[in-house]
């Protein structure tokens, strides 16, 4: 549904440049809700505004619903009519809501209708649905100031679905709002992207947006993707920062001569009782430092870290062991040793 | 002099003041307004970015505010004959008094427009809009409340100006302030021409002060870190004025 390659945006300003953007390949599935995680600074803002063109790609290429838009964007500066029609089929939602504050919620939510020359009686009607689908029917003739900031994130993705957009971008939509709001915008985006087939892509520095509501993830760093695949793909790979972020597991060796192992399980085997049977087979103690199950992107995944007596070398066999029970296995190498 | 005698003097004053002020405010907004939002877009980073006709515009900006009105008056004479056929009476002066107000103005509503969240442009941007949407439908009312407090400082100003009009034979409540309370030693009628002056501007002011805060109570900003919008009217400052008088 979204596609980019070799994406690529530098900044110059005062002689100097700036690289936001390195060569990005990314690939939004159409349907899916797809989250973009990194600092500030790593790009990922750039990347989002690349993506309607808010901001001209150096180099590289856009596709969003099979049209390419940076052959759409011409050569000036200014954006061309063909490239406004496709990015008023492009919702965004912004971290700073950006609703105008001298006109209503419902004049806010009608804005794009005006844009796209819809007649005022059909202008309303929608909006009114927009405003009944994210629940704010009773806050119609409001003004932007009198909400909560949760309520002007529901009218900013209101209006942003006034266009019937096949693509929803979210730039931040909930970096500015308490845990609790953050929830319920969370859901409300999930639900849309259930019932309308919306596909999303979202931007955020939080590992809990990702973990609630994506499908799949990209982690950035200086510009570009480290990582990035289905939720599931991520947990399979051995040492994935993201499935380590998404699944931390806390806990220190307790001493010399011991082997802390991450074990992850999903699927099936999160039902055997395999540390017990380790136990049992190789006769060694096992101490749990850290552990927890959740569910992450609609899969019931487990991961806990435990330390073995003696050094990896000793330990091999029971590492062995827990590989074939289909389990995940990395081995934190001690500080130091290598 | 007796009451009888100021009282017509004073009315054909105020209306001739009110006559010019009124023109003249009408023009300045009518030509200041394109010209401010002019600045704002071809400013660097703007939506019409252009640096020549940017620093174009700026500098015959910049010029014009810096001729001090009375010059300006004579050296647009031969001007102001072209358009009103003569360059004496109230006609005559509403010429260089909204050529002075336009870039007076203009330079306030850039103010007035550049405190409009980029955020908003961006947004309107997203949802297709071109130039002339974000300008429509965002500059303009989103500033609305510092453009009205923008007109509020550019009448007072032009009641400023207009009192120099009177050397052109346009009359004007500054013009009897001159000729009858100073050349004529007539100190009653001088002061009560200051009266109403100060009651005319003072009503002006707050006039201008209440629609721009029932604009903005209304509104405020939308996002989460509300920027602090100046409310009060700004004076002119003195370096202002002696930039015009």
């Amino acid at each position: 549904m979204i596609t980019t390659t070799g994406l690529t945006k530098v900044y110059r300003s005062r002689g100097r440049e700036v690289t936001a953007l390195d060569g990005v390949d990314l690939h939004v599935r159409e349907g899916e809700v797809y989250g973009v995680i990194g600092q500030s600074g790593a790009g990922k803002s750039s990347l989002i505004r690349c993506v309607n063109l808010l901001e001209r790609p150096t180099a590289g290429t856009v596709t969003v619903a099979g049209r390419d838009l940076t052959a759409l964007a011409g050569r000036g500066p200014r954006a061309g009519r063909e490239l406004r029609q496709a990015r008023s089929r492009i919702g965004m939602v912004f971290q700073h809501f950006n609703l105008l504050s001298s006109r209503t919620v419902q004049d806010n939510v009608e804005l794009p209708l005006e844009i796209l020359g819809v007649s005022g009686r059909e202008r309303s009607r929608k909006a009114l649905d927009l405003l009944d689908l994210v629940g704010l029917t009773d806050k119609a003739k409001s003004y932007p100031a009198q909400l909560s900031g949760g309520q002007k994130q529901r009218v900013g993705i209101a209006r942003a679905l006034a266009g019937d957009p096949k693509v929803l971008l979210s730039d931040e939509a909930t970096s500015a709002l308490d845990p609790e709001t953050t929830r319920s915008i969370l859901q409300l985006l999930r639900d849309l992207n259930r019932q309308l087939g919306l596909t999303v892509l979202l931007i955020t520095h939080e590992m809990d947006v990702v973990k609630s509501i994506c499908d799949s993830a990209a982690l950035m760093e200086r510009g570009r993707i480290v990582e990035s695949g289905t939720v599931g793909e991520l947990l399979a790979t051995p040492g994935s920062e993201l499935a380590a972020a998404l699944f931390p597991v806390g806990g220190e060796a307790t001493g010399e001569d011991r082997t802390v192992v991450d074990v992850t399980f999903h699927g099936e085997s999160s039902t055997q009782p395999v540390i017990s049977q380790l136990s049992r087979t190789y006769n060694i103690d096992i101490s749990i430092l850290g552990a927890a199950i959740d569910t992450v992107g609609g899969l019931q995944i487990g991961r806990m870290r435990i330390e073995l007596p003696g050094r990896y070398e000793d330990n091999v066999v029971p590492i062995g062991f827990l590989r074939e029970q289909g389990l995940q296995i990395d081995v934190l190498l001690a500080e130091g040793a290598e | 002099m007796t009451w009888s005698e100021m009282q017509p003097l004073l009315s054909q004053a105020c209306g001739d003041t009110l006559y010019m002020v009124g023109w003249s405010t009408l023009i300045a907004v009518a030509g200041g307004l394109p010209l401010g939002l002019l600045l704002v877009l071809t400013d660097k980073g703007g939506l019409l970015q252009n640096v020549v006709a940017n620093k174009v515009t700026g500098q015959i900006v910049n010029i014009a505010r810096s001729m001090p009105f009375i010059i300006l008056m004579v050296a647009l004479m031969g001007f102001t004959r072209t358009i009103t056929g003569t360059t004496i009476g109230r006609e005559a002066a509403i010429v260089p008094l909204a050529i002075g107000a336009v870039p007076f103005f203009a330079r306030l509503v850039e103010t007035a427009v550049r405190e409009v969240d980029g955020g908003l442009v961006e947004a309107v941007q997203s949802m297709g809009g071109n130039t002339w949407t974000v300008v429509r439908k965002v500059l303009v009312p989103e500033s609305l409340p510092s453009l009205i407090s923008s007109t509020t400082t550019t009448v007072v100003a032009l009641i400023g100006y207009s009192a120099m009009a009177g050397t052109v034979g346009a009359g004007g409540l500054g013009d009897i302030a001159i000729r009858y309370g100073y050349q004529r030693f007539e100190t009653d009628l001088m002061w009560i021409t200051v009266a109403i002056l100060a009651v005319v501007i003072s009503l002006i002011q707050f006039a201008g002060d209440w629609a721009a805060r029932s604009l903005h109570r209304r509104g405020g900003r939308s996002g989460p870190a509300p920027k602090l919008r100046l409310l009060k009217t700004k004076e002119p400052t003195a370096a202002d004025v002696s930039k015009v008088a």
